[in-house]
């Protein structure tokens, strides 16, 4: 089994924000939400630069630690999925998140935030694969059709990539030798405690 | 003929074509060495690992109209899971079974607190109903706040595996929304027993008296007290204090990115924990020594008269006061020629 993961090519990143717009159009995500987003450091100045960042699919997942009602689980391809039946959206996820991937369809106040939000890897969740309940609570599960996260295959510099972690990793070590320089793959040093020699 | 000129011809491209050739590969070389593959047009921006050195964060701006999506990484979420997952546990767990614990050896050892000479039969007013009605409102909420608290940091490991997945999260959506509405009545029961009693509440010279001969609890010493002693006003102040911090930072949870960011509510997570089990832990004190910890106690807030004796022996200051006022008061009436 692969061990998914995200990489963002920081160097190539153009802020398009074709990877948001792929997420929510494919996944019908509501008003609101955003379970991809791209943030620009020094946005305007010299040294600007941006990355796309959604639920990493940690390795030890806090979330799922932190969780109250243990309402996340992994799946066999590292992929971290939570179940909406059993969500009571407290909000702790959100807390202990480092990439702010967690959504919560409500405000928030009086503690009625709804039902927990965040990238499945288009991987659905707890029902079955394909089928109606899966895609209105969790949006498509396009891994069980054999496809990959429509955020990076829709990228246009190809600055996004997911997949098996080992591969999309030798991709990018490629990418760094080839044109000489890479500012490494954000947030892996955080999600999985390891970052890419190049 | 024509054949030798052709191949002549071809000759001369072909050096003319080899000299340009070199020519531009003597011009372009310079150029070539300044220009090397190994070019980083990024080379000035910023880096990971010095933002995070720097900060601990990485922030910077979304063309989404969502600002806290703003935050593109913040692993101080670690430092707080650690404190959730086992920091708070170890202190909730040794603070709440530590003081049930004390509770069962203290009375194991000393027993309860009787009255040393037993019931008089006459009473005397020490809780109006607005006061009885103040504490029980304040108390039934603080219960169910109590209940539903720990079920956030406890349920997932005791009542999970009894209960079963469903079962389980449907009892903590209840319990969260009752810790969420029961929370106001409860603010507005801390702010009114702030106000009531404040009065009675203020340390005095009589408190060190009390304090240095432990308040009586070991033996059978009473040392004197007015209308609360050292020990009552130490659960005043635990519980004005401590619910005032556990409703302003819970406001704060509730209302999330009102009053603070992520990083404020990682913060006010922890102060309200930690507040929430100390005040547990000090009101099971409390509930032990207001029900069987002492004879004659319960009544004082339950019907809101006690024994003339028990007056006596606790609060004997008190009940010199309570005497005057009355004897003032019935002067009065009797000196007033009647009608």
């Amino acid at each position: 089994m692969a061990r998914m993961k995200f990489l963002c090519d920081a160097d190539r990143c153009i802020e398009c924000n074709a990877c948001v717009t792929a997420c929510k159009n494919e996944h019908e995500v509501p008003w609101g939400m955003n379970r991809r987003r791209v943030v620009t450091i020094n946005d305007g100045k010299p040294g600007e630069r941006s990355v796309s960042m959604a639920c990493m699919h940690c390795t030890d997942a806090p979330c799922a630690a932190v969780c109250p009602v243990d309402c996340f689980y992994t799946t066999a391809d590292a992929v971290v999925l939570h179940s909406k039946d059993l969500c009571i959206g407290c909000g702790y996820c959100f807390y202990a998140c480092p990439f702010g991937a967690p959504q919560y369809p409500k405000v928030g106040n009086f503690g009625s935030r709804g039902k927990m939000d965040k990238c499945t890897f288009c991987a659905g969740g707890p029902e079955a694969d394909g089928s109606k309940e899966e895609y209105e609570k969790y949006g498509a599960n396009r891994l069980a059709e054999g496809k990959l996260p429509l955020c990076a295959e829709m990228c246009s510099t190809k600055s996004l990539l997911a997949g098996d972690g080992d591969v999309i990793a030798q991709i990018y070590k490629e990418r760094v030798s080839r044109r000489g320089y890479g500012s490494g793959a954000w947030g892996w040093q955080t999600a999985y405690r390891e970052a890419i020699a190049t | 003929m024509v054949g030798i000129l052709a191949k002549l011809l071809m000759q001369v491209r072909f050096l003319a074509g080899a000299l340009a050739l070199a020519f531009l590969i003597t011009i372009a070389a310079p150029a070539a060495a300044q220009q090397p593959s190994s070019v980083n047009p990024t080379a000035s921006a910023v880096q990971e690992r010095q933002l995070l050195q720097e900060l601990n964060r990485i922030q910077g701006r979304v063309s989404i109209p969502d600002r806290k999506s703003d935050v593109l990484e913040q692993p101080a979420g670690r430092d707080w899971r650690q404190w959730h997952q086992v920091t708070l546990r170890w202190i909730g767990a040794i603070a709440i079974l530590g003081t049930l614990a004390l509770l069962v050896v203290f009375y194991l050892a000393r027993g309860q607190v009787k009255l040393e000479r037993g019931f008089s039969g006459r009473k005397i007013v020490r809780f109006s109903a607005v006061e009885r009605f103040v504490h029980w409102l304040t108390a039934t909420c603080f219960l169910v706040l109590a209940v539903s608290g720990l079920n956030v940091t406890f349920g997932k490991a005791l009542l999970l595996p009894l209960l079963g997945p469903s079962a389980f999260s449907t009892w903590s959506e209840l319990a969260k929304y009752s810790h969420n509405f029961l929370s106001f009545p409860f603010t507005i029961g801390v702010i009114l027993i702030f106000l009531m009693w404040i009065g009675s509440n203020i340390p005095n010279r009589t408190d060190v008296e009390w304090v240095k001969r432990g308040g009586g609890i070991i033996g059978k010493d009473h040392p004197p007290a007015g209308h609360f002693n050292a020990g009552q006003k130490m659960i005043y102040w635990i519980v004005v204090l401590g619910g005032g911090a556990s409703a302003v930072t819970g406001y704060l949870l509730l209302f999330p990115f009102y009053g603070t960011e992520i990083s404020g509510m990682q913060l006010a997570q922890i102060v309200h924990s930690v507040v929430a089990v100390l005040f547990i832990a000090a009101m099971l004190g409390h509930i032990y020594i207001g029900t069987i910890g002492m004879e004659g106690a319960f009544e004082a807030m339950g019907e809101g008269t006690v024994d003339v004796n028990w007056a006596k022996e606790h609060h004997p200051l008190w009940l010199e006061d309570e005497l005057t006022r009355t004897k003032e008061t019935q002067a009065q009436a009797a000196a007033r020629p009647a009608e």
